[in-house]
């Protein structure tokens, strides 16, 4: 089974021992499945349990094997409730090796009310064995373990089919099982699925090949496990370096001391620090035995940074090509690990690598229905309740997806008042619409992030009985906009509609009076007056504005800022003849005189939209023809 | 360029994370300090996490005062070549009260002078987070700890409701008077702990090491003779070579018959006796079960 030659003496044992890998398994299954026995036994034909610790559970009476036998159980279930009762109640690590590897095993408790440690036990599993009873076959708890296993991000499974002695060893059972299993596992994601028909019982391919079972010419339980594969789990791509611990011995020393939880560092490298994105570089990578050039994930060092800059615990540093998304709102799936159910009127504590702080659960999006993996609607989640779920933090969190990286898309949730952790989560890679929106609405600096209120623009719309959009109207100055606004207010009003009127010069003599004419502040003019529009909006009211806006980039701009779906464009198209001669505040006069610099249509030029949404040509229409069509649309669009 | 790391390294990083994590998190830790081997590699491992600063904890070693000579000496050396600070905790009510394992039982004495003596040392300067070296392939209701090991106000365990612990993210949230035992090395196996004594040059006590020492033979265990050992009526010491597995009290701490004088004769030994650890502490095998008792009252 294995390849490596006997060490002829104790310096080359422990140079074969310096290169063994490490694997950290945990295993999962109903009760009674055998777990406890199958691990037994997988220590015993190891040779890994010692004498004495044989005798001492040959000298526990045992119920459940014949006299003289060994109850393999009893080396697992190191609690006296436990070997009373029979049961696993807590996860019990194990250590033991072979030649080629080195395993901690985390033994995991079946009973579904013991499923929070069972998740413990997974939590830090590169691989999980899952037992299956062959003459149950696949019940409830073995699709509730799969799924918290592949929650959890476990990629390799070890489908162990137990019993088989009870069923004749019967290949025709096996393959009914397999494919049960198969049926629902493909919708979990887990990549690497091994099946294994065992007696552990009687030790048929746990360690050593059974002959009960020719038609199996698979691998044992253990040479499946010295054999796995995981290196690639670890993620070397993205730099993560939480801090920990700000070490300052002396006042010629700093050094911001942490595990390296993803990627790779170097001397030099370019690096930014997480919230304040400050940047810095690399200039030394310090550890007890003496200074690296590169370091990556699992070292724990100490980085020195080249500026002294404000980073404390709980920062992150990353990458600058490389940072996490900010986040005000975190996607995550929970699972519920407390008698008290979920409240989402209770703040709560979240610790993760990323930042930790208060936190709301703000939203309960599903629960999956453990035995269909469906989702179904639900209001909170219950013990061992697993749903998808919206966290709003209190502080500013930056996230990775737990897909992405099992270190930092990880987070425990913990109950203020009584310190336990209730729950275990696992940030989610979605885009909400919402999401898309914040990204939108955060300033580049990423200090800043939008305070969602608890009234939404959809009650605000069902109240009033109509929706709220913005009606840009534009158009040369004297065309006719305040005229034709200020008369479509005053309709609008009468209908019993939410609506306000934004009018250029008003805006001018306040909000924008330190802006002038040219280019650059009628630019800024508009931008300001569609975050108004777009805040009015947002409250309910129906929004009027009439500003000349002459250039069509900055109505693109306003556009975007109030969104597609809100914005109407109206062209008040009258000619320059007509607008001059009207001439109603005397401004063109002046213009042609040259008291006032860029004034559009005369010194400045008027980008006439080409596709407005609605064109009214005063030169054709009454003031009240026009209004008509302003609010007729209106009507039907709101 | 290589990204491996091998087993020892994995377990070394992950230690250090744990210390880090003390320090950054309680207001006022302690390191408790045994003197034996697992003591030595949390040591150096407390060096590492903290370099090149000192340990930002003192560390403490509650002492029966029953323990080895040797174990003294190396002790204060220790302290006094690492600059730590040390303080030496002792149930000094008990041990006035001739509090002895051979006229109490070693139940008794250890509950008194061990686990009431470190209650009362952790309460002295209201510590917040204890360290200790234990480790789950000790035995096996230590094989049930947590790395982060919540304790109530009387320092108790209750096994049956642990927190959850996922990944490495410790919960460290407690109320006044409560308080956290954080293994550092729980991980680790005695083949680890001597493997890298070994690489690391690690200093520890010389009774690991084996010579010609004096022993009583009671029963199937090697009984060290020192000025407080008190033989059973028609037993004799003779001079076995002979080394200790582990170390306790002297009066409760059996030696092994063995020729190992270094520590890659000691690994060798180690991988060649198939007897787990502790089973030279008497204390273990008064009754089944007897570990998980005593740490439910608050023993390490």
């Amino acid at each position: 089974m294995t390849t490596e030659k006997n060490p002829q003496n104790i310096d080359e044992f422990l140079d074969q021992i310096g290169e063994r890998t490490l694997l950290r398994f945990s295993t999962a299954g109903s009760v009674d499945d055998g777990k406890s026995t199958l691990i037994g036994r997988l220590l015993y034909d190891s040779k890994n349990v010692f004498e004495d610790t044989l005798a001492s559970v040959q000298n526990v009476k045992s119920t459940s094997v014949a006299k003289g036998e060994i109850d393999f159980s009893l080396f697992t279930d190191g609690l006296k409730a436990e070997r009373e009762q029979k049961i696993t109640i807590d996860v019990a690590y194990r250590y033991f090796s072979t030649a080629r590897r080195n395993f901690i095993l985390a033994d995991t408790p079946g009973h579904v009310q013991y499923t929070r440690n069972m998740a413990t036990g997974a939590s830090t599993a590169d691989a999980a064995i899952l037992l299956i009873d062959a003459k149950l076959g696949v019940t409830e708890q073995t699709r509730r373990h799969a799924f918290i296993l592949s929650l959890l991000g476990i990629k390799h499974f070890i489908v162990t089919i137990n019993k088989m002695d009870l069923v004749d060893y019967s290949q025709k059972r096996f393959d009914e099982i397999y494919n049960e299993f198969t049926g629902f596992s493909s919708r979990l994601q887990v990549p690497d699925i091994h099946f294994i028909p065992v007696s552990a019982l009687n030790g048929d391919n746990v360690v050593n090949h059974s002959d009960a079972m020719p038609w199996y010419n698979g691998s044992t339980v253990l040479a499946h496990l010295e054999n796995l594969y995981i290196k690639g789990d670890r993620n070397l791509i993205d730099f993560r370096f939480p801090i920990q611990y700000v070490n300052r011995p002396s006042h010629d020393f700093r050094g911001y001391a942490g595990q390296i939880v993803s990627g790779v560092v170097k001397v030099g490298d370019e690096i930014i620090a997480l919230p304040s994105l400050k940047p810095n570089k690399v200039k030394r990578i310090q550890t007890f035995d003496g200074d690296l050039e590169k370091a990556f994930a699992p070292q724990s060092v100490t980085l020195i940074l080249e500026n002294e800059i404000d980073v404390s615990r709980g920062d992150v540093l990353v990458h600058p090509n490389n940072v996490p998304k900010a986040a005000t709102d975190v996607e995550a799936m929970l699972v519920w690990m407390a008698e008290e159910s979920m409240d989402l009127s209770k703040t709560y504590y979240m610790k993760q690598l990323m930042g930790s702080g208060k936190c709301q659960i703000s939203k309960i999006r599903y629960e999956i229905d453990i035995n269909t993996y469906s989702k179904k609607d639900c209001s909170t989640l219950q013990i061992n309740g697993i749903g998808r779920v919206v966290l709003t933090p209190h502080h500013k969190v930056f996230v990775d997806s737990y897909k992405k990286n099992r270190k930092t898309g990880a987070f425990i949730i913990i109950d203020q008042l009584t310190n336990s952790t209730v729950a275990a989560g696992m940030v989610l890679d979605r885009t909400t619409v919402k999401q898309l929106e914040d990204d939108k609405l955060n300033d580049v600096s990423g200090n800043l992030f939008k305070s969602l209120s608890d009234i939404t623009y959809k009650e605000r719309c069902l109240r009033n009985k109509h929706k709220a959009k913005t009606y840009w109207m534009t158009g040369l100055s004297g065309s006719g906009k305040s005229t034709l606004s200020k008369e479509v207010e005053k309709r609008i009003f009468a209908e019993g509609m939410q609506v306000y009127r934004l009018d250029g010069d008003n805006v001018r003599l306040g909000l924008n009076s330190n802006l002038d004419f040219t280019a650059q502040s009628r630019k800024e003019n508009i931008r300001r007056v569609a975050e108004v529009a777009k805040l009015m909006n947002d409250a309910g009211l129906v929004v009027i504005t009439s500003f000349i806006s002459p250039f069509e980039d900055d109505r693109k701009m306003a556009k975007e800022i109030i969104g597609e779906e809100g914005f109407f464009e109206v062209f008040v198209n009258t000619s320059l003849e007509t607008c001059e001669q009207r001439d109603t505040k005397g401004l063109y006069k002046k213009a042609r005189a040259k008291e006032i610099p860029n004034f559009t249509g005369i010194s400045s030029p008027y980008e006439a939209p080409v596709d407005a949404d609605l064109h009214i040509s005063t030169d054709e229409l009454s003031v009240d023809d026009a209004v008509s069509q302003i609010v007729e649309h209106i009507l039907k669009s709101c | 360029m290589s990204y491996h790391l091998n087993h020892l390294q994995q377990l070394e990083a992950e230690s250090i994370q744990i210390f880090r994590e003390v320090a950054a998190e309680f207001e006022r830790p302690v390191m408790l300090y045994s003197v034996g081997k697992d003591s030595s590699v949390l040591l150096r491992l407390a060096q590492k996490a903290f370099h090149p600063g000192k340990i930002p904890f003192p560390l403490m070693h509650v002492d029966t005062g029953f323990k080895f000579e040797q174990m003294y000496e190396f002790r204060d050396q220790m302290a006094t070549e690492l600059g730590f600070e040390m303080i030496v905790h002792k149930n000094q009510k008990a041990i006035d009260n001739n509090t002895n394992p051979y006229d109490l039982g070693t139940s008794k004495c250890c509950a008194l002078l061990k686990t009431e003596g470190l209650l009362e040392g952790l309460k002295l300067d209201n510590y917040d987070a204890a360290i200790g070296g234990s480790r789950r392939d000790e035995e096996k209701s230590r094989a049930k700890e947590r790395i982060f090991s919540f304790r109530n106000k009387f320092g108790q365990w209750d096994p049956k409701n642990q927190r959850p612990e996922l990944w490495n993210l410790f919960n460290t949230k407690i109320d006044q008077g409560e308080s956290i035992r954080v293994f550092p090395i729980s991980n680790w196996t005695e083949l680890d702990v001597w493997h890298y004594i070994h690489l690391e040059n690690i200093p520890i006590v010389p009774l690991y090491f084996a010579k010609p020492r004096e022993m009583v033979i009671r029963g199937t265990q090697l009984i060290p003779i020192n000025s407080q050992s008190r033989l059973l009526p028609g037993e004799k010491s003779e001079t076995v070579m002979s080394r200790f597995r582990t170390l306790g009290c002297s009066p409760c701490t059996g030696a092994i018959r063995s020729e190992a004088d270094t520590i890659p004769k000691i690994i060798e030994e180690m991988i060649q006796v198939r007897v787990s650890e502790r089973s030279t502490r008497v204390i273990d095998h008064d009754q089944e079960g007897s570990m998980e008792l005593k740490k439910r009252e608050g023993y390490f």
